[in-house]
């Protein structure tokens, strides 16, 4: 198995730090593509920004396995332009308006810092502070004279940590997957052609996935995303039964979700994978959601698909929660998993 | 002040909830220590600094109060791994979710304020803020080590680093009020070379966030003849554009109302319009909210004033203020302490009926 330590977490690091919200993903394009370069047979960039990089294995009768991992955050666009440094903001992805005020960002290309504000408590009534602060109430503030371009990207201002087990980041959804794709590329099998495709626009609609499962025209495909933890306590002491994924408890894997029912016989190798090598999994608890596979399994005249994610808390925040040991043993998953992939496994009954 | 800034986002970095001030306090007596001859802690926590002045005993002395404790969260509980918590200040609680903080536990750990899944939290919350007693604080670390390193009272700081944004802006948490400590270190450096007949008193109080209870405990103690108390005020923006708000950028506020003695805000009022500081009149008709509350009814009482300057998003994690307004305030300051005469208690009357 390939090493897992420093240059890894350092990748992430980079890969979270960079902006790239869902239309603008050059930031982490660039870093995918300097490093991957000279790991691939071909890497293209194609007509909606999507990376998609080819490397060949030798065996015969080869599976051509598609990896899949959205490059694309949630973030914000800055839409109209008040003076003084203020900006009005739109939400691009699925953002709770609750996680705005009180918020460092950072605009554009040159990460100009900015922040979202919030009216002082002194100045606002009981009545006032049990409503929801709307969004169109919300400014992005430069500082006085501060300029954007209108149409810039803004997203939060976290910058990557870690405290030993813990990350702290923003948009580890899905730099875990970028990063793991990358990861995969330097120690390609040779048993398989693997098809990577870092993807754009995943956050509105699993756009970018869907032209590069048409180009790409795998046998399978696995989208490597990072999904929601919510172990969290209930309320009331009760259990809680809808948590989704647990921290701690190694990578998701998907049996259905909001999009796509994975196919089976991917879910069954998968975890005998995870078993026979002794690597922790989890199964995700069936329900909504959904990740690039929604798009793969459809393309053509259809892929067998399944997705691996990363646990995370507090998706679509400021600050998500991993750890670390989650993001080794789902790369550890996927490698072993490639290493033992033949045609055979998608041809058996469901 | 040349080094201004690093000294201002060292002491925005630096915990000091109310009530447990001392990491401020060790910042603000490293700067203050060549700038004084005495330096002590008052009872309840407010730091001291004492410059004699050189006029003939027995003499005057002025107090300038900037409050140096911060608002912030203080553990109630653990479940899970998971951490409850309570405000230590007024806190809104709608600028908390995803928000990164420090647990000053056996070590300080990053955390995150956690707004927990709909289906975990009261249905009738739906889409509204979810209110303090139901956010939990996650370090993400496993239950057994955080029932190690955690306990009940632990204090929480924001972990917001202080930022420089265009226009010359200093952004971040805590503003309120080490930006005014700030310009008191500005006006303590200017009176190094300015001679000054009164006694000053520089503090740093305590535990304004929570009642001025340190100005009400130094006041009594120093007993100082007049007494300025310098906090933030609310700086136009958004959300906040009404009478009682003020441009940032454009100069300190100088409070008028009960908590003031006219004549004393005059003679700061006429000084700043000689020396050409800009200085806004506030209008503050019943409690200023500030340490001056507490100064003006200290033993037989005090000639108080209150000086604001202006910050935008007070009390959330994004204060902003204008770093050309710590200047003007820590030099009005200084041109006011050194403009003292002996008499000028004796020209702080009431008019005549």
């Amino acid at each position: 198995m390939a090493a897992f330590g420093n240059p890894q977490l350092k990748l992430l690091e980079r890969l979270c730090n960079a902006s790239a919200v869902s239309g603008d993903e050059g930031e982490v394009r660039r870093i995918v593509l300097a490093e991957i370069e000279g790991l691939a047979d071909e890497v293209k960039v194609d007509a909606l920004g999507n990376v998609l990089a080819t490397k060949k294995g030798t065996g015969r009768n080869r599976p051509r396995v598609m990896v899949s991992a959205h490059m694309d955050e949630v973030g914000f666009m800055l839409v109209a332009e008040e003076g003084e440094g203020l900006y009005r903001f739109e939400t691009v992805g699925g953002i709770d308006v609750r996680q705005l005020p009180g918020k460092a960002v950072l605009v554009g290309k040159d990460h100009l810092q900015g922040v979202i504000g919030a009216r002082p408590i002194h100045l606002t009534t009981a009545d006032e502070r049990r409503r929801t602060i709307p969004l169109d109430t919300l400014r992005i503030d430069l500082g006085p004279g501060g300029k954007a371009k209108l149409g810039e990207r803004a997203t939060f201002a976290t910058r990557f940590q870690r405290n030993g087990p813990v990350l702290i980041a923003k948009a580890l959804d899905n730099r875990f997957g970028v990063a793991t794709l990358i990861e995969l590329l330097r120690h390609a099998p040779e048993n398989i052609d693997l098809l990577a495709a870092f993807t754009v626009q995943e956050e509105i609609g699993l756009r970018g996935a869907k032209v590069a499962a048409h180009a790409f025209d795998p046998d399978l495909g696995i989208a490597v995303d990072s999904t929601p933890a919510n172990d969290l306590p209930s309320h009331d002491g009760e259990e809680n039964n809808a948590y989704n994924t647990r921290l701690g408890l190694g990578p998701a894997i998907y049996i259905a979700d909001g999009s796509t029912l994975s196919d089976p016989r991917l879910v069954q190798f998968l975890s005998a994978t995870g078993d026979a090598l002794g690597i922790p999994y989890q199964f995700r608890q069936p329900g909504g959601g959904g990740t690039d596979a929604g798009a793969i399994h459809r393309a053509r005249a259809g892929v067998p698909s399944i997705s691996v994610s990363v646990p995370h808390r507090y998706a679509h925040t400021a600050a998500l929660i991993s750890r670390v040991d989650d993001w080794k043993n789902t790369l550890a998953l996927l490698q072993g998993g490639l290493a033992r992939m033949s045609r055979d496994v998608i041809a058996g009954s469901r | 002040m040349p080094d201004l800034l690093p000294f201002l986002k060292d002491l925005l970095s630096a915990p000091g909830l109310s009530g447990y001030e001392d990491p401020a306090a060790e910042i603000i007596s490293a700067r203050w220590k060549p700038l004084v001859r005495e330096l002590s802690r008052g009872r309840l926590g407010s730091l001291h600094g004492f410059r004699p002045g050189s006029g003939p005993e027995p003499r005057p002395s002025i107090m300038i109060c900037t409050h140096m404790d911060a608002i912030g969260l203080m553990v109630t509980g653990q479940t899970g791994g998971f951490l409850r918590i309570t405000n230590v200040g007024g806190v809104d609680a709608r600028v908390l979710p995803g928000q990164l903080v420090t647990v000053h536990g056996r070590r300080d750990l990053p955390a995150v304020v956690a707004q927990p899944p709909a289906r975990l939290l009261p249905p009738e919350i739906g889409e509204n803020p979810v209110p303090l007693d139901s956010l939990l604080l996650d370090t993400g670390l496993p239950p057994k080590q955080v029932a190690e390193l955690v306990r009940v009272g632990d204090l929480v700081s924001y972990a917001q680093a202080p930022m420089e944004l265009a226009g010359e802006v200093i952004c971040g948490h805590t503003l309120d009020n080490r930006v005014s400590v700030a310009a008191l270190t500005i006006c303590l450096e200017e009176l190094q070379i300015r001679p000054h007949v009164w006694d000053v008193w520089a503090v740093a109080s305590s535990q304004e966030e929570v009642g001025t209870i340190g100005a009400t405990a130094s006041s009594y103690e120093l007993r100082p003849s007049i007494a300025i108390t310098v906090d933030v005020t609310f700086a136009k923006g958004p959300g906040a554009s009404d009478w009682g708000t003020f441009p940032l950028g454009k100069g300190p506020t100088n409070t008028v109302g009960p908590n003031i003695h006219p004549a004393l805000q005059k003679a700061i009022q006429d000084l700043a319009e000689k020396l050409e500081i800009p200085c806004t009149l506030e209008y503050t008709p019943r409690h200023t909210g500030t340490d001056g509350y507490a100064t003006q009814v200290s033993g037989e009482g005090i000639p108080t004033a209150v000086i604001g300057i202006p910050l935008r998003y007070m009390h959330t994690p994004v204060e902003m203020v204008a770093i050309k307004d710590i200047q003007r305030t820590g030099r009005l300051l200084a041109e006011f302490i050194a403009r003292l005469e002996p008499d000028f208690t004796g020209k702080l009357i009431w008019e005549q009926e």
